[in-house]
């Protein structure tokens, strides 16, 4: 199937401002994670920073094909999965504060935004950590008769655990409404997929487990968008979990930690040219959709979206000391 | 009526899952096998498989999963054959049950309740035997608790079940044959506070779970004497009732901690580190402990009665005590 194909199968919309909305939601993702980098240095954002720079195709692609009542379980590199999502951009900003403001009081940080309101199970940093809850939250769906889907996202690291295959058997066993996603950006912190896997054929590997597994280009927000409507699809209908492997690459390091000293310079520049934000501004001017105008003003919103997210979280309140303890426990009468 | 400590399990299992639809049991071998020491034994016939729900042997998938689907709004429990089988889903009761509450900002709690097997004295050995709920109760987020009698062992899973947070129940493997007479009305219990057991004057004998009988035993036999120990049941292994046990320690001036986890780093050292702290000036003697013998527990019978704690080495530390 071509990607034209299946972007025809998609919801009737029109088509170029869907696009925009696509291009507007990455260009918010890239430039919000490149603050946070300007924000680092000076010590505003502090402890790991996992940046999903090149990515960004995938959650954008990803959550476009998702509903409000479905439910999201990520990992520790998910600013864009949030922002996608729906998280607003000052409440990300205020969690990399530390600020109460944050979308989770300031007690999780970069790797662990969390989000009621949108069914975001939180950034797991526990690599295939994330991968039971999923796998729980849909049983529990299943078992409650709502027709929702839980999207859980993990990278290729995460299919040397052992959490990965005990929860692709027991979905599939069960039959249960689980999207995994894996997101193979070729590296596991530095540790390169070949030297990780004793088999690098990762959708063969996950369709043994007796589910269907489908490769997609995660550098084409529009193929990921078509792929992951038809796995959703699939699983709403009740056939069973479903495995989509994202092609992607990141194109920073691993965290602001890394020298990067483990990937060469060639390869890197290599997968650049297939920027996701390039690759759909050529195909919108190639449509006679986008002009220099369109992406400046695009540029300007989200400029102005993360710019009021910074001030409105440099201003925002800590959370007080005299409620360090507070939910360890729930606050109930017991 | 007359029953036993499994039998009294099974019930609160079966009265749960009548009253509330979102309650279901989870585990390794727990529906067509009964569960392996017979806890659910004919639950799946009432319930069938939806509920009471076999799963494969994947300790960490069955365990997130019961995490997942607490945050879902069911009410799981789950059954681990051994706390030394929960090592492998280690990663999901601490790095997920106990932090989600506290990483989310108070948004996201997970109410389930994870039943276990601990304990020594059957001559299982080493992989099967440990008593490792110390351990779980040094992790904030968490409550632990070990029931000793039948009314605890009915009684805590329906609290356990309406309570928001995580809640571990530690069941100690040598008592499920245990029989005694349960009230027919017998139900939920607090899981809050610590029990005494038996009143006594001269000594304060703490006890939990498996340890509990042995210490009874022990004041029993010291009651001969003339030696009145007061003997307390923890029941809640975390938070820790230590209103109870201090508030006896210092009409008895003398205590005794036995745990059948080992002594180094231990709940025990928690306890006796407690009375040090909050009733040092009511001692009248330094707090002892008889704890298991620091050695994977050994299979040979003879080896595994001298690793741990016995109504007669309970008996030596009150008589060192100068009693």
């Amino acid at each position: 199937m071509t990607t034209a194909a299946r972007v025809a199968s998609a919801p009737p919309i029109d088509r170029r401002t869907h696009r925009r909305d696509l291009m507007r939601q990455m260009l918010l993702i890239r430039r919000f994670e490149e603050r946070c980098v300007e924000l680092y240095s000076p010590q505003q954002i502090r402890g790991f920073l996992h940046l999903y720079n090149g990515e960004e195709a995938v959650a954008t692609g990803l959550m476009a094909a998702l509903t409000s009542r479905d439910a999201v379980v990520s990992t520790y590199r998910e600013h864009g999965h949030a922002l996608a999502r729906g998280i607003s951009a000052a409440s990300v900003m205020a969690e990399m504060y530390g600020r109460v403001t944050g979308c989770s009081r300031g007690r999780g940080g970069s790797m662990h935004l969390f989000d009621a309101a949108t069914r975001f199970y939180g950034g797991n940093a526990i690599v295939g950590g994330g991968l039971p809850l999923a796998v729980g939250l849909a049983l529990a769906d299943r078992m409650a008769g709502r027709p929702v889907v839980t999207a859980c996202f993990f990278g290729d690291g995460a299919v040397a655990e052992g959490e990965f295959h005990e929860c692709l058997n027991l979905a599939a066993l069960w039959q249960l409404p689980v999207l995994f996603c894996c997101e193979n950006n070729l590296y596991a912190m530095g540790t390169a997929v070949e030297r990780a896997q004793a088999s690098t054929d990762l959708t063969g590997r996950a369709a043994s487990y007796g589910l269907t597994a489908v490769g997609v280009d995660g550098m084409d927000v529009e193929a990921v968008e078509a792929d992951a409507h038809a796995a959703v699809e699939s699983v709403r209908a009740g056939h069973g979990p479903y495995f989509l492997e994202l092609r992607t690459y990141r194109f920073r390091a691993h965290s602001m930690y890394d020298p990067d000293r483990y990937r060469d310079k060639a390869e890197i520049a290599k997968w650049r040219e297939r920027d996701p934000i390039d690759l759909l501004e050529a195909r919108m001017r190639a449509a006679d959709e986008l002009t220099d105008a369109d992406m400046a003003t695009l540029d300007g919103e989200v400029t102005a979206e993360i710019e009021a997210a910074v001030t409105a979280a440099e201003s925002a309140p800590l959370e007080p000391i005299e409620d360090l303890t507070r939910y360890v426990y729930s606050e109930v009468p017991r | 009526m007359t029953t036993t400590y499994r039998e009294a399990i099974r019930e609160a299992i079966r009265a749960e899952m009548r009253a509330d639809d979102r309650v279901f049991l989870m585990g390794e071998d727990v529906g067509r096998y009964g569960g392996c020491f017979g806890v659910s034994l004919g639950l799946l016939e009432e319930f069938g498989p939806e509920r009471i729900r076999d799963t494969p042997l994947s300790e960490s998938a069955f365990v997130g999963a019961g995490i997942g689907a607490a945050l879902g709004g069911m009410r799981p429990i789950v059954e681990i054959m051994t706390v030394n089988f929960s090592l492998l889903a280690l990663d999901q009761i601490v790095n997920n049950a106990a932090t989600l509450l506290h990483m989310s900002g108070g948004q996201f709690n997970v109410p389930i309740v994870i039943r276990m097997t601990t304990g020594a004295g059957r001559q299982l050995a080493a992989q099967h035997s440990h008593s490792l709920e110390g351990w779980y109760a040094h992790i904030p987020g968490i409550r632990i608790v070990a029931p000793a009698t039948l009314a605890d062992a009915r009684g805590m899973l329906a609290t356990a079940l309406a309570d928001p947070d995580p809640v571990l129940i530690f069941e100690h493997g040598g008592l499920y044959n245990l029989e005694g007479e349960l009230a027919e009305d017998a139900g939920s219990v607090d899981i809050e506070t610590a029990a005494i057991r038996r009143p006594g004057r001269d000594v304060t004998v703490i006890a939990y779970g498996g340890t509990l009988g042995r210490a009874l035993a022990a004041a029993e036999h010291l009651a001969t004497d003339g030696v009145e120990a007061e003997v307390i049941d923890l029941r809640t292994l975390r938070p820790l009732d230590d209103v109870t046990f201090l508030g006896s320690v210092r009409r008895t001036h003398r205590a005794v901690v036995v745990d059948e986890g080992w002594r180094s780093g231990s709940l025990s050292a928690e306890i006796s580190a407690r009375i040090t702290e909050q009733a040092f000036y009511d001692l009248d003697a330094p707090v002892a402990r008889v704890c298991s013998a620091e050695v994977p527990m050994p299979y040979a019978r003879h080896l595994e009665e001298a690793a741990l704690p016995q109504p007669q080495t309970v008996i030596a530390a009150v008589r060192g005590m100068g009693l």
